[in-house]
């Protein structure tokens, strides 16, 4: 097969993997916030519910796809696009497994990090294109939100850089191999020097996917639905489609750093090569389950206001993270 | 230039031509399934009901422009941060030095921008 063909295909993989991600999780989402807020969730459609997100795209993509008078047509039209874009090219650099992956690049974390920052050139295009106050003030936050916090989020992770010597998201997994004492797991977030940059990386990473108690840009109590007040039909759909699909990625990428990836230490490594959905099976469920404390955090914590994120961001977190690198250099240079 | 382009590459302008692609075509099947009957009210800007008092497009405060600039300082120095990084376990202790006189350098001027108010959301 042609290298065309192939690259066709895994992109084609990718891509299932987001729609399938997205109706997967919005599922996840409304049965967990029901249960916090004891109640059911979604039980009709389907066994407990399950159809419901399928019926709900399929819904999205039969309703009425209004473009208001006032916009500007075309960038209303390109924003869900360039918010989709990214958010689909950051499945390339993913480490399912050894195996398992769409590309092997050197600087996987740095790529997974530049189209993450892609996305709210997006929201802020939707929201300035719609012409509605209330987009306009959610895509303005968005784009301060997103400036404030991409420099803790590239600095936060910079000690685990320093420690493995490369930025291959493979190599980092690699290098939380095997277990201390014969149980407690090799994987970075059981390593002191970690445990800021991990904080600090959990923060960030809300913020950048508009998670609460940092979903300002979208804030439903304040500004109806944020960037997003003016979209309909199937364009919402892609924009909320992104959405879930950046938390995904996010979530893997924690998981890839601090927990040690496609890999339980417990079991042998002639396993992985045994049987080859293993290492992604476990990827996923890890993932899964930091969406999870994702949801729950949702659940469980107020909106915060603008002033005390870009407080947050520039006064504390920034700073935090310069001084935890040097002093993780020097604890790095002492150790060797 | 070309004998560079590896498979890595092309898989990755795939992800950019098909999701490009992806778009439009759902677009298009939804506007192929939906129903269009625009009416004077569905197309106003939407306020909760009540009547669009003045343009959508009000000016912004310059507040956002002083983050920019400094998001872009930042941003840079991260760029620059990382290859450092990388190289870090195979270089000697001075460039461990070298790169905590750069921090420093950037934490003065971030210590200047707070001290001005440039850091403080007005």
């Amino acid at each position: 097969m042609s290298v065309f063909a192939i690259s066709a295909l895994k992109v084609a993989a990718a891509l299932g993997l987001m729609l399938a991600n997205g109706v997967i999780m919005i599922y996840m989402l409304r049965k967990v916030l029901g249960h916090l807020h004891i109640r059911l969730g979604p039980m009709h459609v389907g066994w407990k519910g399950t159809l419901q997100t399928v019926m709900d795209v399929l819904k999205l993509l039969t309703k009425e796809d209004i473009t208001p008078r006032a916009v500007d047509r075309w960038l209303f039209r390109l924003a869900p696009a360039v918010v989709f874009v990214p958010s689909l090219m950051a499945y390339a650099a993913l480490p399912f497994s050894d195996t398992w992956r769409v590309t092997d690049l050197d600087t996987g974390l740095l790529y997974t990090f530049t189209a993450l920052s892609l996305v709210p050139i997006g929201i802020l295009m939707a929201g300035w294109a719609s012409a509605n106050k209330w987009s306009l003030l959610g895509g303005m936050r968005a784009a301060a939100q997103q400036i404030a916090y991409e420099v803790p989020l590239l600095l936060s992770v910079l000690p685990i850089v320093m420690l493995v010597g490369s930025t291959n998201l493979g190599t980092i997994v690699e290098a939380q191999q095997g277990t201390l004492l014969g149980v407690v797991p090799r994987w970075f977030i059981m390593n002191p020097l970690f445990w800021p940059t991990f904080l600090i990386f959990v923060v960030a990473a809300l913020v950048e996917t508009n998670q609460t108690p940092f979903d300002l840009s979208e804030g439903e109590s304040e500004i109806v639905a944020g960037f997003a007040t003016e979209y309909s039909a199937m364009k919402f759909g892609l924009l909320f489609l992104s959405e879930f699909s950046n938390q995904f990625i996010v979530s893997a990428l924690g998981v890839t750093l601090f927990f040690g990836g496609w890999t339980l230490p417990w079991l042998p490594h002639s396993w992985y090569a045994a049987v080859p959905i293993l290492g992604p099976a476990i990827f996923i469920t890890k993932t899964y389950l930091g969406i999870f404390i994702m949801m729950w955090i949702r659940g469980t914590f107020p909106r915060v206001r603008i002033d005390q994120v870009m407080q947050l961001g520039w006064q504390r977190l920034i700073p935090v993270s310069l001084v935890w690198i040097v002093f993780s250099g020097i604890v790095i240079k002492v150790w060797s | 230039m070309v004998e560079n382009v590896t498979a890595d590459h092309i898989v990755l302008a795939m992800f950019v031509i098909i999701g490009a692609i992806f778009v439009p075509l759902t677009l298009t099947a939804s506007r192929l399934l939906a129903p269009s009957k625009p009416d004077e009210r569905k197309l106003d800007t939407y306020e909760c009901g009540s009547e669009p008092i003045g343009p959508p497009w009000v000016q912004f405060r310059v507040g956002y422009y002083v983050y920019a600039l400094l998001f872009v300082v930042f941003d840079i120095e991260t760029v620059f941060l990382y290859p450092w990084a990388v190289a870090f376990d195979r270089m000697g202790v001075f460039v461990l030095v070298e790169m905590i006189i750069f921090i420093g350098i950037l934490a003065a001027g971030l210590a200047y921008a707070w001290k001005e108010g440039a850091l403080r959301w007005r």
